[in-house]
């Protein structure tokens, strides 16, 4: 018998193989959607339970990441899952991994440029105020800080649209969130 | 009846996401750019997210057996209880923006008195919330500038826009018998203790977009009583065809 300490740190490493379904580079692991690895004794046989969180509220991915967590899970032979789906505290993009900030960026897509430091609520008088919020991303292509952003709002809800000024080229950036 | 009241104003702010929501949607594919297009649909996106996680809720507390998905489907426009503004039309993409900006201030000032909420789930649902909503009227409040003091046109559409959508905005703070029972026990918040903050920031952004606030006191009501204008049942008709004319269709 495997103790429940070590079942629950094979599923982590199960998780990590997940990838994102709007940025398959990255695992769902490396986002920070996945919370809680637990396991329920039950008579029926031992639940797995999975404590995932929504990145946006309105994300469509959110769907689909339980069925993957689902699936990922009784390929591996875990036949009772339970899947919970927690909001609070709220997603930031402070829990992607280390990790996850080098495969978006060597994937072309420019990490968060600093950390939201467990931030939930914003002061509305600080909304108009020009602050780190403006700080340049780093070009994933030529690592040049001399950009600008082109949108606010890019292919997902996670990202904007930014433009390198020295190679040129245009490129996805992670919000900080 | 206090969970009457708590499901009463669930509702409301389900209601105000999933109608602005729909708005918003009516531009996918026919934003002014590109870039615009991308923002409309993503807020609209968190609103209906928003949307769903209120309505839910206001379902569960209510008791009577209706989902998300019964309450944004099935009921006529008299009972939807969304503030008037939201249901306005699209206009030019003036009337969009301000329509937009004047509800941004109000709804990052109400979710952040509804993080202190003495409901944990309010509280929990605000506070995932606003992190978007903060994103929303920084978008709306800079455009509102860039339009507003920009070409001689585009102020012109700005100004009458904020001129035509001004009654609207005397709703938002006008709290009726539901909201100061539940402001009064911490569970959500009176919503004239939001007024001044509102009109302050309204102020900054338009003194930066030389738009001037009209000084009309005239304010259209009822929306959060169910009483609408003809704007929000053709609204309805369109988002609730499907589930109208094929009861319980899915896929």
């Amino acid at each position: 018998m495997v103790d429940l300490r070590e079942r629950s740190e094979r599923v982590w490493g199960w998780l990590a193989d997940v990838p994102d379904p709007e940025i398959p580079v990255i695992s769902i692991v490396d986002l920070g959607i996945v919370r809680e690895v637990n396991w329920h004794d039950d008579p029926a046989g031992a639940v797995c339970e999975v404590v995932i969180t929504p990145t946006y509220s309105g994300c469509p991915a959110t769907e689909v990441i339980g069925r993957s967590i689902e699936e990922a899970l009784r390929e591996r032979g875990v036949e009772r899952v339970r899947l919970e789906s927690r909001i609070a505290p709220a997603w930031t993009t402070d829990w992607l991994t280390s990790e996850g900030r080098r495969k978006l960026s060597e994937y072309g897509i420019a990490p968060p440029a600093r950390r939201a430091d467990g931030r939930q609520v914003i002061d509305i008088s600080g909304l108009r105020r020009r602050t780190a919020e403006d700080a340049p991303a780093a070009c994933p292509h030529c690592g040049s800080a001399h950009t600008e952003p082109i949108s606010r709002h890019g292919s997902t809800p996670c990202k904007a649209l930014h433009r390198c000024l020295d190679c040129r080229e245009p490129f996805d950036y992670f919000k900080c969130h | 009846m206090l969970l009457d009241d708590k499901s009463v104003y669930l509702m409301r702010l389900g209601d105000n996401a999933l109608v602005l929501s729909q708005r918003l949607s009516e531009w996918c594919g026919k934003g002014p750019a590109f870039e615009e297009d991308m923002a409309l649909t993503n807020t609209a996106l968190d609103l209906i997210g928003q949307a769903r996680m209120w309505l839910s809720y206001a379902g569960e507390v209510e008791g009577r057996g209706r989902d998300e998905d019964a309450l944004a489907f099935r009921r006529d426009s008299h009972e939807f209880t969304n503030l008037l503004l939201v249901e306005q039309p699209n206009g030019d993409y003036a009337h969009t923006l301000v329509r937009q900006f004047f509800f941004d201030v109000w709804h990052q000032l109400t979710l952040d008195a509804l993080t202190r909420s003495s409901d944990d789930r309010i509280a929990d649902i605000a506070s995932k919330a606003i992190k978007e909503v903060a994103y929303h009227l920084r978008r709306s409040s800079d455009l509102v500038v860039r339009l507003g003091d920009g070409t001689a046109e585009s102020r012109r559409r700005m100004q009458d826009a904020v001129d035509a959508l001004w009654m609207y905005t005397g709703e938002m703070f006008k709290a009726d018998e539901t909201e100061e029972l539940l402001g009064a026990q911490g569970l959500a918040c009176d919503p004239s203790t939001l007024k001044d903050a509102w009109l302050a920031m309204v102020r900054e952004v338009f003194a930066e977009a030389t738009l001037t606030v009209p000084d009309s006191e005239w304010m259209q009501k009822g929306g959060k009583q169910g009483r609408h204008g003809e704007h929000l049942g053709l609204l309805l008709a369109e988002m609730q065809f499907l589930q109208r004319a094929y009861p319980n269709a899915s896929w």
